[in-house]
This record gives C-alpha cells, sequence and structure tokens, in this order.
C-alpha cells in the first residue's frame, strides 16, 4: 500500500516474476548461479546413468574369470593406423614363463583388434528388463580369452573395466537405499523431537548423542561380522543398506528437529493454528515445504559417508561378498601391498570414489546455499 | 546566497569525499563528494533517512570501510591550517599514525550496544585495552583509569562493575561502557553513530544527557549521527542533512529548523508528528522511497520525491554542493533566491 | 559450574553403559557361539571333539547361561579389571591386548592434535584472505582430503613410498623396536614413525575444521565487535586474533567432542593398512572368529577410552566459554 509518488518508475518485468516466484523456483534459481554445484549435478547425474546402463557400457563379461590373463596392464585404444583412422587394440598371444611354466597372455602388436561402436557381447538384462547383448562398444573378432581391457585386469583375470561399471551401480544404489532409509528415520525420530519436545526430545537427543560419542567402526563391524555366511548376497546387501543407514541417521534427524524447533515459533504457524487447522494440516501444507529443501540437502550431503561406510566395509572383508561386485571389494584386491606394486591400476577404483564424494559435496553444499543462503 | 560565518578552529574539516563499493552489479557510490566542517568543542548533528551515507561517513573518518569498498576521493583533514594537518584519507589504515588517531584523535560510539561488545572478555579487559593501546599506563595504572572511565559515565559500582562480562549489564549500562571505550584514549573528537537508535525512550535521555555534560567537560568536538529530528534538536549546535550520499543542507541548528533551505530538509520536519497538530490529521510522509545508490537519479537526486520541483534543470543539472564552512542547500530553488 | 561438570560426567557414565549393553548385544549377536566356531575349525583340518567335550567347554566358558547372566558375570568381572581369557589365543585377553590399546590412543591422540595445529592457522588465514590464491589451494586440498576415504590415501601413500622409495612406510616401529621393551629409545622410534599414520588420519577431519573455521570466521567477521576493537587503534592482527577467532575458536572446540570417535574408528582401518600394531586388526580377527571375551573387551575400552577423551574436550570448552563457566551464578 504505497503511494506512488511521480516519477517512480513501474515495477519492471523481471522484478513481478522474482516477486511471484514460488519457493522451489527461487532455489532453483539461487542453486543454478553456483556453477561448482551445477557442475557437480551433471556428473552425479553421469554417475547415475552408467549405474542404469552399467551392462551396456561394459565390455566383458565382470564375473568371467581366465587365470591365464591375469594382470594384464590397462590397454590403449590406437586410434590411427596405416590405413587411417581404425580404433583398435592389440590382441593377446600365449607366452610360456620359461622359468615357472605357466601359460600367461601377453599384448601380442601382430595381431589388430578393430574396436568398433554398439558390438555384441555377453548377455545380460538391460534395465533389468529386456535380455540383450549389445553393448556401448568393443572388440570385432577376438579369440577366446581376448578382449579390449581398458583398465587391465585382476589376479583372476577379470576386466577391471567392466566390473568398475557394475561396481558403479551397486555402489551407488547401496548409497542411495541407506540414505533413504536414514532419512526416514531422521526425519521420523527428528520430527517427534522437534515437534513434541518436552521429555521425548531430550530422550531422544540423549540418544542421538550416545550414538555419537561412540566410535562407530567397531560396532559395524561387529554388526557385519554377526552376518551369517550362509545368507545369500541379496541379503547381505539389504543387511548391511541396513547397517550403514543406522549410523547416518543422527545427522538427519538433528537437521530436522532444528528445523522443526525455528519453524514452530514462526508466526505463519501460529496463525495456522489460530486458523484453526489441524495438526496434520500444519505439518504437511505449512511446515513441510519450509524445511524440504534443507532435508535435500543434508540428504545429500549425507549419501558421501554411505558411500564410503560401504566401501569400507566391503574393503575389510566385512561388507558385501562375492560375486557381488562394489568399489570397496575391487579395493580389496589392492590391499597386498607386494601386489599392487607389480599391478597398480587396481587402484583405479579410488577415482570414481573419490570422484562421486566431491561432486556430492559440491551438490549439497550448493542446494544448502540454494535452499537458506542465511542459514 | 546568506552568509553565516561561523570563524572559529575546525577540528576535522571534510572535503568532496567520495567512497565507492565494488560490487557484482557495478561499483556503487556511497558518498559523492561530501563536505563539511566539524568545529572544536562543537556538536555537529549529521541527519538522514537510512541509505543516506551517514554510517560511512562516519567510517570512513576512521578508514574502517573495508573491501569492496574503498574512499574514491577527497580529503579527511585533521587539525586543518595548523602545522600538523594531516589527511586520514592518504594515511595506510593499518598504519602506525592512523591507528593512533582511531582512539586516540578520534573515537567511534556505536549503535547497538548488544553486539559491539565482545562477550569473551570482560569490560574491563576490553577498557584497559584501550587506554593502554594510547597511553604508556602500567596494567595497575590502566585499571584504576578503567574504573575512572565507568564512573565518569555514570555506571554505579565501578569497581566490581569493572569485571563483569558485558552480557551480564542492560543496554544502557552496555553503551555507557561503549561510551566510556570511545573516551578510553583520550580523544578530542568523539563520533556517536546512532547511539541512542537502539535504546528505549528514557535511556535515551539518560545517554544524550551524559553525552552533553562529558563533551562540555572534556571539550570534545562532537560529531552526532542520527535519523532523529528530536536528537538534533536537542543536541546539535550545527546540522549537516544528507541524502544518497551527500550533503544537501547545511545549518546552524535554530536555522535548520526556523527556516529549513532545502525541500528535503522541510519534508524531514515536517515529517515529525507533533503533539500540537489537530487529532486524527493524517501524519506527512515523504513519497516514495530513498533509491539505492547504484540506481541515482539523473540530475538532483532528490527530484524524483521532491514535492517543489522548479522544472527540467531538476532532472538535468545537479545543484552546487553546499560550500563548507557556509550554511546553505543544495538546491536549484537555492540558486534561483540568490539571482 | 559444577553443576555442569557433575551432568557430563553422569552422561559419560551412562554412554558406558550403553556401549556396554551395545557391545554384549553385538558379540552375542551370530548364530552359534565361538564353540562353533572352534568346532569348525577343527573340523576343516580334521579333527573333531566329542559332544560332552563340547558341553564341558560350553560351560567352562559359562556359555550355556542365559544371556543377562552372562552379561552380568562379564561386567562384575570387567569391573574388577579382569576382562577374561581369549578364546582364540588362550591367553587373559589383557595379555593379548597389550600395548595396542595404548598405541591406538596414542596415534589417535596425534591425530587429533595434528589436526588442531594445522587446521586452525589454515582456516584463519582462509578466512581473512579469502579468495586469495591461498585460500583457492587450501579449500582444494581440503575437498581432497573430504573425499579421499583415509585407507585409500593409507592405500596410495603405501604404494608410492614403496614403488619409488623402496620402503615400507607403515608400521609404527622399525625392526630392531618392535619386540622391544619400553625405553626412552623406543619412545623416539616411535615419534619418528607416528607423523604419517597421524597425518592420513587427521586428513579428512583437518578438512572438516578448516571448512568450520573459515565458515564461522567469516560470519565472525561482519560483526560489530569487530569494528570496535579496530576502532581501538588496534592493529589488524590483534584485532583479528584476540577476538572474532576467540568467538569462532568456539564451535571448532566442540567438533572435538565428535573428531575423537571418529579417528578412533579411523585408525582401525587405516591401521589394517599400514600395518599398525594397533587395536584394530586385533579386532578383525576376533569379531571374524567370534571371540568372545577379546572383541567385547577391544570394543568397550575403546568406547570407555573416547568417551574419556570427549570429555576432557568438553572441559576444554568449558575453559574457553565464559558463559558456560557463568551459568551456576
Amino acid at each position: 500500500m504505497s503511494a506512488t509518488a511521480a516519477g517512480d518508475p513501474p515495477a519492471s518485468k523481471a522484478e513481478t516474476r522474482f516477486a511471484e516466484a514460488t519457493q522451489l523456483q527461487l532455489t532453483w534459481w539461487r542453486f543454478r548461479r553456483h556453477r561448482l554445484a551445477l557442475a557437480s549435478l551433471v556428473i552425479v547425474v553421469l554417475f547415475y546413468a552408467v549405474a542404469a546402463f552399467a551392462d551396456f557400457l561394459a565390455t566383458n563379461d565382470p564375473h568371467a574369470t581366465d587365470a591365464r590373463r591375469s594382470f594384464i596392464p590397462p590397454q590403449g585404444i590406437h586410434l590411427f593406423d596405416e590405413n587411417g583412422f581404425n580404433p583398435h587394440v592389440y590382441g593377446l598371444r600365449g607366452v610360456r614363463d620359461m622359468r615357472t611354466f605357466k601359460l600367461a597372455y601377453a599384448p601380442d602388436e601382430s595381431r589388430k583388434l578393430p574396436v568398433r561402436l554398439f558390438v555384441r557381447g555377453y548377455d545380460y538384462d538391460l534395465l533389468g528388463l529386456f535380455p540383450t547383448n549389445l553393448h556401448l562398444f568393443g572388440v570385432q573378432g577376438a579369440k577366446p580369452g581376448e578382449g579390449i581391457f581398458l583398465f587391465g585386469t585382476d589376479q583372476l583375470g577379470r576386466d577391471l573395466y567392466s566390473r568398475m561399471m557394475v561396481a558403479t551401480r551397486v555402489s551407488l544404489s547401496i548409497g542411495l537405499a541407506g540414505v533413504l532409509l536414514s532419512l526416514f528415520l531422521g526425519v521420523l525420530l527428528g520430527g517427534i523431537s522437534g515437534l513434541y519436545g518436552g521429555w521425548v526430545d531430550t530422550l531422544i537427543q540423549r540418544l542421538i548423542e550416545l550414538l555419537r560419542s561412540v566410535p562407530t567402526i567397531p560396532l559395524w563391524m561387529g554388526l557385519a561380522a554377526a552376518l551369517p555366511n550362509t545368507w545369500s548376497v541379496t541379503q547381505v546387501y539389504f543387511a548391511i543398506t541396513l547397517i550403514i543407514s543406522l549410523i547416518g541417521w543422527t545427522d538427519l534427524a538433528r537437521v530436522v528437529r532444528g528445523r522443526f524447533l525455528a519453524l514452530r515459533e514462526e508466526d505463519f504457524v501460529v496463525a495456522a493454528e489460530l486458523a484453526g487447522a489441524s495438526q496434520g494440516r500444519i505439518i504437511f501444507r505449512h511446515m513441510l515445504p519450509s524445511f524440504a529443501s534443507h532435508v535435500i540437502a543434508a540428504t545429500t550431503l549425507a549419501l558421501p559417508a554411505m558411500i564410503i561406510s560401504e566401501t569400507s566395509l566391503s574393503f575389510l572383508g566385512l561388507g558385501l561378498r562375492p560375486p557381488a561386485v562394489s568399489w570397496g571389494i575391487l579395493l580389496q584386491d589392492a590391499q597386498n601391498i607386494q601386489v599392487l606394486s607389480g599391478a597398480p591400476w587396481l587402484l583405479l577404483a579410488a577415482v570414481p570414489v573419490t570422484v562421486v564424494i566431491l561432486a556430492f559435496n559440491f551438490l549439497g553444499d550448493g542446494l544448502r546455499d540454494a535452499a537458506d543462503p542465511y542459514g | 546566497m546568506r552568509q553565516t560565518p561561523m570563524a572559529e578552529r575546525v577540528a576535522l574539516a571534510v572535503r568532496d569525499l567520495a567512497v565507492q563499493f565494488g560490487s557484482e552489479q557495478g561499483v556503487v557510490r556511497a558518498l559523492d563528494g561530501v563536505s563539511f566542517d566539524l568545529h572544536a568543542g562543537r556538536t555537529l548533528g549529521i541527519v538522514g533517512e537510512s541509505g543516506c551515507g551517514k554510517s560511512v561517513t562516519a567510517r570512513s573518518i576512521l578508514r574502517l570501510i573495508e573491501r569492496p569498498g574503498i574512499i574514491s576521493g577527497g580529503r579527511l583533514l585533521l587539525d586543518p591550517g595548523t602545522a600538523e594537518e594531516t589527511d586520514l584519507a592518504a594515511l595506510n589504515p593499518d598504519s602506525r599514525q592512523m591507528r593512533a588517531v582511531r582512539g586516540g584523535r578520534i573515537g567511534l560510539i556505536f549503535q547497538e550496544p548488544m553486539t559491539s561488545l565482545s562477550v569473551h572478555y570482560t569490560v574491563g579487559n576490553q577498557l584497559v585495552e584501550a587506554v593502554r593501546q594510547h597511553s604508556t599506563a602500567s596494567a595497575a595504572e590502566a585499571r584504576a583509569r578503567a574504573i575512572e572511565l565507568l564512573r565518569e559515565v555514570g555506571i554505579p559500582r565501578p569497581e566490581t562493575r569493572v569485571d563483569a562480562y558485558p552480557f551480564e549489564l542492560s543496554g544502557g549500562l552496555r553503551q555507557r561502557v561503549g561510551i566510556a571505550m570511545a573516551l578510553a584514549g583520550d580523544p578530542d573528537i568523539v563520533i556517536a553513530d546512532e547511539p541512542t537508535t537502539a535504546l528505549d525512550v528514557t535511556t535515551q535521555a539518560q545517554i544524550l544527557t551524559l553525552l552533553k555534560r562529558l563533551q562540555a567537560q572534556k571539550n570534545i568536538s562532537l560529531m552526532l549521527i542520527t535519523h532523529d529530528m528530536g536528537v538534533i534538536a536537542e543536541m546539535a549546535d550545527e546540522v549537516a542533512v544528507m541524502y544518497l550520499g551527500r550533503v544537501v543542507e547545511f545549518a546552524p541548528v535554530r536555522e535548520l529548523f526556523a527556516a529549513p533551505r532545502h525541500p528535503y530538509t522541510r519534508a524531514l520536519l515536517r515529517a515529525v508528528p507533533s503533539i500540537l497538530a489537530t487529532p486524527r490529521q493524517r501524519l506527512s510522509t515523504i513519497g516514495g522511497a530513498v533509491p539505492h545508490p547504484g540506481l541515482r537519479p539523473t540530475g538532483c537526486a532528490f527530484h524524483p520525491r521532491c514535492g517543489e520541483r522548479i522544472g527540467a534543470v531538476c532532472m538535468e543539472r545537479i545543484p552546487a554542493p553546499v560550500p563548507p564552512g557556509q550554511a546553505g542547500a543544495s538546491c536549484f530553488l537555492e540558486e534561483v533566491v540568490a539571482a | 559450574m559444577l553443576i555442569y561438570v557433575l551432568r557430563r560426567l553422569g552422561f559419560a557414565l551412562v554412554t558406558c553403559l550403553f556401549i556396554s549393553v551395545l557391545t554384549f548385544v553385538i558379540i552375542r549377536l551370530p548364530p552359534g557361539d565361538f564353540v562353533d566356531a572352534y568346532i569348525a575349525n577343527l573340523a576343516a583340518s580334521g579333527s573333531s571333539i566329542s559332544v560332552d567335550q563340547a558341553a564341558a567347554m560350553r560351560h567352562e566358558y559359562g556359555l550355556d547361561r542365559s544371556v543377562v547372566v552372562q552379561y552380568w558375570n562379564w561386567m562384575s568381572r570387567v569391573l574388577r579389571g579382569d576382562f577374561g581369557v581369549s578364546m582364540m589365543w588362550r591367553r587373559p585377553v589383557t595379555e593379548v591386548i597389550g600395548d595396542r590399546l595404548w598405541l591406538t590412543m596414542v596415534v589417535s591422540v596425534a591425530a587429533l592434535f595434528l589436526t588442531w595445529v594445522i587446521a586452525l592457522p589454515i582456516g584463519i588465514y582462509s578466512a581473512v584472505r579469502q579468495y586469495s590464491f591461498g585460500d583457492y589451494v587450501f579449500t582444494m586440498l581440503g575437498f581432497i582430503g573430504l573425499a579421499l576415504p583415509n585407507f585409500l590415501l593409507a592405500l596410495i601413500l603405501m604404494y608410492f613410498g614403496f614403488r619409488y622409495l623402496g620402503l615400507n612406510v607403515g608400521g609404527l616401529f622399525s625392526a630392531e623396536y618392535v619386540q622391544a621393551p619400553w625405553s626412552l629409545a623406543r619412545v623416539w622410534d616411535l615419534m619418528k614413525h607416528l607423523p604419517l599414520p597421524a597425518a592420513v588420519l587427521a586428513l579428512a577431519g583437518t578438512a572438516q575444521l578448516i571448512r568450520i573455521m573459515r565458515a564461522n570466521l567469516l560470519d565472525e567477521l561482519r560483526k560489530p565487535y569487530v569494528v570496535t576493537a579496530r576502532a581501538k587503534g588496534l592493529t589488524e592482527q590483534r584485532a583479528i586474533l584476540k577476538y572474532p577467532v576467540r568467538a569462532a575458536l568456539n564451535p571448532f572446540a566442540s567438533s572435538i567432542a565428535y573428531l575423537f570417535p571418529y579417528l578412533v574408528s579411523g585408525s582401525i582401518i587405516v591401521s589394517l593398512v599400514l600395518g599398525l600394531p594397533t587395536v584394530g586388526p586385533l579386532l578383525l580377527q576376533a569379531l571374524v572368529a567370534q571371540d568372545m571375551f577379546l572383541a567385547g573387551a577391544i570394543v568397550m575400552l575403546l568406547g570407555v577410552m573416547t568417551v574419556v577423551g570427549t570429555l576432557i574436550s568438553d572441559m576444554l570448552l568449558m575453559w574457553i566459554d565464559p558463559r558456560i563457566r557463568l551459568e551456576g551464578r
């Protein structure tokens, strides 16, 4: 209700749009200005795309072992030869070590295997539904035991590149599942804590403090070691998800509780109560939209911890078990320093772990800043 | 223009002070050529709406403006016309010379007593630090001086209060401590940046009385920054009215209230609610709002809100600034009258 | 203030109790017990024991009583300092653990110390010289520290050390001191080997603390009391170190409380990779073999020591913040 004196410029279109934008739009616009967070979003999406199409991107069967081609170093793709543009890798030749009499495969430069897009390879179910054997790229005309090994092979002759693709799927999905469970626990307990206050709040807060003052790894190890050997891979998978989520919920609960406490005092909540709105309506219609973005940000920031947890547990041998493949399991092979010094490419799995954790951190930071620039 | 000479010693002369802030949207001129004189032993009131640059002026004098703000022009002359004349604008802000001025020659009283004192150290600790910064007193001597200062600003039982933490004191007491800190270095100039805005009315009156007494006692030149015309009427000897980074009028206080020259001053005075007004009369306001310094209107900065515009000249040209040392207004109306 | 201390002490005790129960529950979780695992081991090497012998073993270890009774037996002995006998090694648990627990604490405390020493100055620098080249470099390093799980860093360091320097950078002692009795020389040897594991362990925590310090200090630097300090004529350095840094120190110090359990946890995995003679590798073995007394004792002791460490940091925090000290007044 301001009296516009003569000479005030009319509100521009941009200003009007700004004044009428919803909370979600405002958050998105603020987020867009963080170029690092935006780049991280792209990276995260790419990673999940890899997870979804893992088998399509893979070149060799991740589980197929062949002791003779163990520890083959990463093969480079040669793009040109005397015929011009002709991507190819070298074939392999059996070489008998004259001292041990063991047969091992080594690169044979006389044989060239063309690398092409959209080749037929091993069988799998695309997106879990469509049986196919089409892969993004691969070699043609390979003899048994040959193939393209972009990142080399491990001790059992398994292609590391293909295993990394599949590991991405497992590690990312477990991280996501774990975080969703944590979210559920966190929102539930944090919500009760913040909304009702009193002794319930104190009790839950004490519980959270208790859990935070206890060193967690010995506990996880204990829980994980308690899983029977007889359980199937899937059962173990779900159990591990449960275990890691039990650690992460405390942080989320604190964020949720904090938000509830702050919101309870807000005038618009009191106004809603005075207007006679029911408890449920107040929570879902009025409070939830206010802190949804905070919770999303906190959840995104909790993901890296989940991924590290699973990777650590599997690395110790207490997490997922073969034949499951996760980054932690891939890194297990790198534990022995003797082995590692001969085959350093075994450490390559460290790269996606680091990149994805960085990406989630930047993304979560960006989301948090966008949700509440002053928080 | 009527000549009103004010020929006394000038403690601080500000000449064409220009301060700008760099930001993503470009350069914003917070101060656009501010000039005035602060006479020794007198009170200069600086009044204006929020955003006119009053606080920036105070901070600039003490070189407390931080990146991305810089002083882009003008001079800040301490002891002008004497052998020790120093241009504060030319000094390095962290130099020994400038730091000796801060607190030692010019003290600063802050607006927010709640947040201007650190909660981690006692009142005494913070006072003693200020005392020792500008004297060669020993720890014991400084402590005695601190207690004396607390007594001077009217804090009861200063010997016990000196060891209290700021959060143990009320707002009024904290502001008194703030005044004590400003005086700790024995300055001859004190800048009070809205010292009573955050206080309730009764405490306001007490603090103002205290300031007047201290000024008389120590012969301090006081620069009082406020948006409250009532405070100006009570405390100031001379008044500078600021708008959007410029001084638009300057006059001795009586003259300002009796015969304001600038339309903005007239509007400000009209806006003060009067106990003598007819009941239920609509309060007078100044239409529109202070523009953002980055979106400065062309010509006279006040013209979009001015009810006494004389035509195209107000929109095209900037009126001549008020010459320091004289009463006057920066307005084309003035020039018309003088012509 | 006394009330505050008592409250923290009481809470610490409750936490220890909670840890003991949790530990016991976890140890009892796996189906079957030590005797089953023992029998399975024997079977793998081709021998076995009779049912009677198995029952006798169970009785000897108290495995045939109810869970509550077992817990009570265990706790009452623990409180007297008797942690029982390791079923795997057939020696008293305290003997098996030996120095390892102390070494775990030494490494964790060293990492904590390193974290403080590095994070505090860098955090301050980053805030005061925001957007400078140094700030940028430290921020990047910090992010790497956050993203790289500490055992990976250990692996990478081990690899480079082995490959290019030809030495094993793991372990806490040189070969000649591994089994030697304690002496000044041995302590010095330990000191020489500490920096690497402590640094690996400290990295993630350091990165996080730098961010916390930087963010908090940036907030504080904007506040009015900093201007007051400058207006008194103090040098920039003194004004910043005495006032906003002090204020930002609060959240920084309270972060320690949750850093310590994290470090103790982390040391377990890192010691596995670096081959440190700490509690980590032993715990893993004990868990896999379901050696109840040994695993339980380790987890319990780790938890208690962590709680003690947290209590100490709480006391430190109290000393720093006068507002807590005066609560009682």
